[in-house]
């Protein structure tokens, strides 16, 4: 059964065609504190980023001297899943902040820093399924905002199988309760995958097809990000603002002259 | 990787071994697809319910099995139990140090955990003793003992081997209580989950990489499939990325590896 074939009839939980995204947004920019950040909302997933560095290591042991070190950390809230969990890392954190880190570091230049960090810390607080996924894409688009030389930016989503489909983007549902479950981080202009895991059962034909699918889905992710990092330097005045900003213009030219 | 700490020696030495590998050979003279000669033995301990020793060359994990009683997860309440633990022995290695598991134990828990589970080793639902309160529950603590690569294979073989020779205790139920009978039978093993891991270097992929080897890789990715030859589990780690056609090369490389190391482990029974 290829999905080609089921794709008019076939609807999902959540009334979705198969090869269809979640509601995805993105915003850059959303922390003053940070050097970057970004916030993301794919289905109810909810998740800040924020991005500091390059700056000098602490402790100073894990600094390179040929190189910049990444670090990451990604953290899920006590009131982000249904039960509440605890705050403390779980092992599945530790596991994912390191696929994470791998999952990043092809694109920044860190060579460019060497005896520096850079740090990102990703809190989710919500989850809905494809956590790990929206944090990376969070995550490159919050290394844009902190003005970090990339190779390209990352995206990220899930590809599985539910009721005996390859589906796009997993939602919490499909993902609990589906055959199988195919995260992948892609650099869209690179053509390179940077994460790659899988969990349950599948034929290598359907895994190839998740593979494919899931590069489709990162390049639709990828154009959000774009106009994420874009819109943060699109300023929307009013005409009163904008006529006064031309007579503070005028007259500064005004008092130039004389 | 456990690869920064090595210094500059190594520095000389991965040159030579990257150099090797362009003109196709590896520094011990195997070929890319050729594993190190495994050993698989089982029934090494006595107090354990199962318990397997794997020799990867001279990588060396011990497995021991523990099943008892416990409480099952809230969202399986009529299910039983698996832990997978990993345990980096400071023994193993003159760069592991004691302490908490770090990402790389925890890292290789989780893919070990995930190839058995995926691959549905156990019927879950048949280890329920009194529904929603208590289960057989399976620990598999996974000891490294010699560090020279490969220990997410070895510790596959490894928990896969000992818990096809696991025995579970017998439990009676007694007005909501268990009370162990003394007698003890065999724990039915669905599947065989077999983890085959390669290295990227230059253009190559490596299966079964030496110490040496994970110290020069780009990247790595294990894929771990079941007696059908489905994929149950796949995890690449390792900060370079991977084409598409790597990928379908690398699962293409497990399938041929992993039927024939499943009927070694399904030998090495005894």
């Amino acid at each position: 059964m290829t999905p080609k074939k089921v794709k008019e009839e076939f609807l999902r939980v959540d009334g979705r065609a198969w090869d269809e995204l979640r509601p995805l947004k993105i915003e850059s920019g959303v922390l003053s504190n940070a050097d970057g950040s970004a916030y993301i909302e794919m289905g109810k997933n909810k998740i800040i980023v924020g991005v500091f560095g390059p700056r000098e290591v602490h402790p100073k042991h894990l600094s390179k001297p040929h190189t910049g070190v990444l670090r990451c950390r990604y953290h899920m809230a006590p009131f982000s899943t249904d039960p509440r969990r605890s705050p403390a890392p779980s092992r599945r954190d530790t596991e994912i902040t390191m696929v994470m880190r791998y999952a990043l570091e092809p694109a920044i230049f860190l060579e460019r820093y060497p005896r520096s960090s850079i740090d990102i810390y990703a809190e989710v607080l919500q989850a809905d399924g494809g956590t790990r996924c929206a944090t990376i894409t969070a995550s490159s688009v919050a290394l844009v905002d902190a003005g970090i030389p990339m190779r390209d930016l990352v995206a990220a989503c899930s590809t599985g199988k539910y009721n005996g489909r390859i589906i796009l983007d997993l939602g919490d549902y499909e993902d609990k309760n589906g055959e199988a479950d195919v995260p992948i981080a892609y650099m869209p202009k690179l053509e390179q995958i940077t994460l790659l895991q899988m969990d349950g059962i599948l034929t290598a034909e359907e895994f190839e097809q998740c593979i494919s699918l899931s590069i489709e889905g990162c390049k639709k992710i990828y154009e959000v990000q774009r106009e994420a990092i874009k819109k943060k330097y699109v300023v929307e005045k009013s005409e009163k603002e904008i006529e006064k900003a031309e007579e503070f213009i005028e007259e500064s030219r005004v008092e130039d002259e004389q | 990787m456990m690869s920064s700490k090595y210094g500059i020696a190594s520095r000389l030495k991965s040159k030579r071994i990257q150099k090797l590998i362009s003109s196709g050979k590896r520094a011990d003279g195997r070929g890319f697809d050729e594993y190190r000669q495994i050993t698989i033995k089982t029934n090494v301990l006595e107090k354990a319910e199962g318990s397997a020793e794997v020799f990867i060359g001279n990588t060396r994990v011990l497995v021991g099995v523990k099943i008892g009683v416990g409480t099952p997860f809230e969202d399986t309440p009529g299910e039983g139990v698996l832990v997978c633990n990993a345990e980096f022995v400071p023994i193993a290695s003159p760069f592991f140090e004691p302490g908490p598991p770090d990402e790389n134990s925890i890292e290789l828990a989780r893919i070990v955990d995930r190839g058995l589970r995926s691959a549905g080793v156990v019927d879950f639902s048949k280890l329920d003793l009194i529904p929603g309160k208590l289960v057989h529950v399976i620990n598999i603590d996974i000891y490294i003992l010699n560090y020279d690569g490969n220990l997410i294979d070895a510790s596959a073989f490894a928990a896969i081997a000992a818990l096809r020779t696991s025995v579970k205790p017998v439990y009676e139920v007694k007005e909501g209580e268990v009370k162990p009978t003394g007698v003890k039978e065999k724990l039915e093993v669905l599947k065989t989950p077999i983890a085959v891991t390669m290295v990227k270097i230059g253009n190559s992929l490596l299966v079964d990489p030496s110490a040496d080897e994970e110290e020069v890789m780009e990247t790595r990715i294990t894929v771990t499939l079941e007696d059908e030859g489905n994929i149950c589990t796949i995890q690449k780690s390792g900060s370079e990325p991977l084409s598409f056609d790597e990928i379908k090369k690398a699962v293409n490389i497990a399938k041929v590896k992993a039927s024939e190391i499943r009927s070694k482990i399904a030998g090495g029974e005894g």
